[in-house]
């Protein structure tokens, strides 16, 4: 991949506060994650570990410090030059609720194509999108007969390999992961972390898997604590 | 754009149920309101052709519209008559193509009786120019024979053959109202129906009305004087007055000049008036509560889609959550924005059209019927240009105002980032 010198992301000298709210959420003076790495950021609930996602994806924008996404810093873009680097570059994966639960599982793998010509591209590459959505389900141990069921009707634990499909597709080489294993039990937690990891070691795409539980921290290259990044943390604990 | 309508027709069937009633809301309010505005079109064409291929209306001095109410309308209130060597005259100027006379002044169940002569049925014309069809029997030929408008004899069941009296005056059948008893007619034919006051009128000759009246002096009949019906052929049944004349010149041009002479006519005081004209003129003066049904139908139109945009604002709490996974796909809130509006447009698009089609339906299969019943001319076919503009503004107006909550869901997909909290 081109992309594989430039660092996946990297942070200096972030602040951030939700408006309305006095105190900064997030002061993070240096982070950064390699192009492929996989990176394990854990902290309590409420600790900004969401709000920091949705800086990476420029759907916030920091008062302070610089964003670099791909080599990219978010700040300098224009709020819809963000839009489309997330649409074409981040493949997100949230807790629960990932899909539109009107449109059929496939369907929703297939949606950042719709979004983004460069990933339509890239997906359909080697054979047919479609094709490609179903090669992803399928690796993700999805069975063919709800690949076409309302995405509204599956099974939480089927969900969430749908919402994994559709990050991974055309090959982002950013992905983002929100507590994706919160609304599965214990067993199927791990194996479900076990087949991201896969995914997007195969896919070459970097990884930053964010959960308030350490016990899953196993298998990748690199885990951090958000507290020990953010100087805000103390503040907010208070 | 075209993914995002897609998604937008998605998402608007997925909520179908609490859409559907929108869209038959806006549905019924935009076929109402296509349906006033082709019955106001369709009336007032029928109203102001009325009368066609007349070029003057002349009757005893008063005003336009009075002459015109009575002579076209056959309503009450003419109470001056013009003599019948007026109408001779006028017939015989050089410039008459034809003249018909017409008397007034009786009725049957509260439609009017009109005398006049045989000419009428083949020299009224009306809307574009149509002449007027027996749909059974004939012209009346003698005396005590009537021809029927059809609401009339819709109205009244009558067929031809039937007996029926006349009432003197226009008033109906209260109990004071002095009748024609005696002088029973028979009907010998039905016109065609032509949306016109035709349809309400007896048509009889101006023979009958003289013979009606044989026995009579002011206003009431002669006591303890009688003419039976078959003794009425010994006397001269010429009437002495008439209402009004309906003139058809043998060129147009010489309009002006012919109303001119009937207007300074020395041996009485007249008037000619050209019938266009003064239709249109009455029409004015309709002209308030044309647009005041209008104004109703398109307040009704604007509450349906107020209707819209209050479901799809309602909607927008339960779809925060859809619409930050849309966000993190790389949806701008200006595609939220779109998105929104794109499922105003459809529900508002379907609906105005649905509404077309229902319009059409009934006006296809319900109009012979609503004419017949309530004399409300509703025209099937094409959907005119002015009727096409007016979806046009549903559908604009659906999209303005859709705009609110695609506004309150761009506001909300920027405060919320990707985990909109619930
Ligand atoms: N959209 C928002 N508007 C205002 N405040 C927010 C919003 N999202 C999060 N916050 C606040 O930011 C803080 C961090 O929240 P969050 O990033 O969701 O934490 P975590 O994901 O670690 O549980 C919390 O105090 C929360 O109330
Ligand atoms: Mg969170």
């Amino acid at each position: 991949m081109a992309a594989t010198a430039t660092p996946a992301l990297t942070l200096r000298q972030l602040r951030f506060s939700w408006p309305r709210q006095p105190a900064p959420c997030l002061d993070i003076a240096g982070f950064s994650v390699a192009a492929g790495e996989r990176v394990f950021l854990h902290g309590p609930s409420g600790s900004g570990k969401s709000t920091l996602l949705a800086l990476i994806g420029g759907v916030a924008l920091p008062q302070q410090g610089s964003v670099e996404v791909l080599g990219q810093r978010l700040e300098t873009l224009s709020a819809r030059a963000r839009d489309r680097l997330r649409a074409d570059d981040i493949g997100f994966l949230f807790q629960q609720f990932n899909l539109l639960p009107w449109l059929s599982a496939i369907d929703n793998v297939l949606l950042p194509c719709t979004f983004s010509a460069s990933r339509r591209q890239r997906a359909s590459a080697a054979q047919p999108a479609r094709a490609e959505a179903e090669r992803l389900l399928t690796q993700l141990d999805l069975a063919p007969d709800s690949w076409h069921t309302r995405a509204g009707e599956l099974s939480v634990g089927q969900q969430q390999r749908v919402a994994a499909a559709r990050a991974l597709i055309g090959g982002p080489a950013l992905l983002i992961a929100d507590e994706p294993t919160s609304a599965l039990d214990a067993a199927r937690q791990q194996i479900f972390v076990d087949l991201l990891l896969r995914e997007a070691a195969a896919a070459g795409a970097a990884l930053i898997f964010v959960s308030h539980d350490h016990r899953l921290a196993r298998h990748f290259d690199r885990t951090v604590a958000l507290a020990d990044i953010n100087r805000a943390a103390s503040e907010v604990a208070a | 754009m075209r993914a995002i309508m897609r998604l937008a027709a998605l998402s608007a069937w997925s909520r179908r149920s609490t859409l559907a009633l929108m869209f038959a809301s806006i549905a019924l309010s935009s076929a109402l309101l296509l349906a006033v505005e082709r019955i106001r079109v369709d009336t007032r064409e029928s109203f102001t052709q009325s009368v066609s291929g007349v070029d003057l209306v002349v009757g005893p001095r008063s005003s336009a519209v009075q002459l015109v109410l009575h002579a076209i309308f056959h309503a009450a209130g003419a109470t001056h008559t013009m003599r019948w060597e007026s109408f001779t005259e006028i017939a015989a100027h050089p410039a008459t193509a034809w003249a018909v006379p017409l008397a007034l002044g009786d009725s049957h169940h509260g439609f009017a009786v009109l005398g006049t002569s045989g000419d009428y049925f083949t020299h009224y014309r009306y809307s574009d120019r149509r002449a007027l069809r027996f749909a059974e029997g004939r012209a009346f030929a003698g005396t005590f024979e009537a021809v029927l408008g059809h609401e009339v004899a819709t109205r009244l069941g009558y067929r031809s053959g039937e007996r029926i009296t006349l009432a003197h005056g226009l008033g109906g059948d209260g109990a004071l109202a002095q009748t024609h008893d005696d002088k029973p007619f028979t009907v010998v034919g039905i016109l065609a129906a032509t949306g016109t006051p035709l349809d309400r009128t007896v048509h009889v000759s101006l023979e009958s009305i003289t013979a009606l009246h044989l026995d009579w002096a002011g206003g009431a009949p002669l006591p303890g004087f009688s003419i039976a019906p078959d003794q009425v052929g010994k006397f001269d049944l010429q009437p002495r007055e008439i209402s009004a004349v309906l003139v058809g010149l043998k060129q147009r041009t010489d309009v002006f000049r012919s109303q001119r002479f009937i207007n300074e006519f020395r041996k009485e005081p007249l008037m000619a008036v050209l019938p266009g004209v003064a239709l249109d003129e009455l029409w004015q003066t309709l002209g308030v509560l044309e647009r005041t049904l209008l104004a109703v139908a398109a307040l009704v139109v604007l509450i349906g889609l107020a209707g819209l945009a209050a479901t799809l604002l309602a909607g927008l709490g339960e779809r925060r959550r859809e619409l930050a996974i849309l966000r993190a796909l790389g949806a701008g809130p200006r595609d939220i924005l779109l998105l929104l509006v794109s499922e105003g447009l459809l529900v508002t698009a379907g609906g105005a059209l649905a509404g077309l089609a229902l319009l059409t339906a009934i006006a296809g299969s319900a109009a012979p019927w609503l004419l017949d019943r309530f004399g409300i001319v509703l025209g099937a076919g094409l959907p005119s240009g002015d009727e096409l503009a007016l979806l046009a503004a549903i559908v604009a107006t659906g999209v303005a105002a859709s705009l609110l909550p695609g506004w309150r869901a761009w506001r909300m997909s920027l405060a919320d980032g990707l985990t909109p909290k619930l």
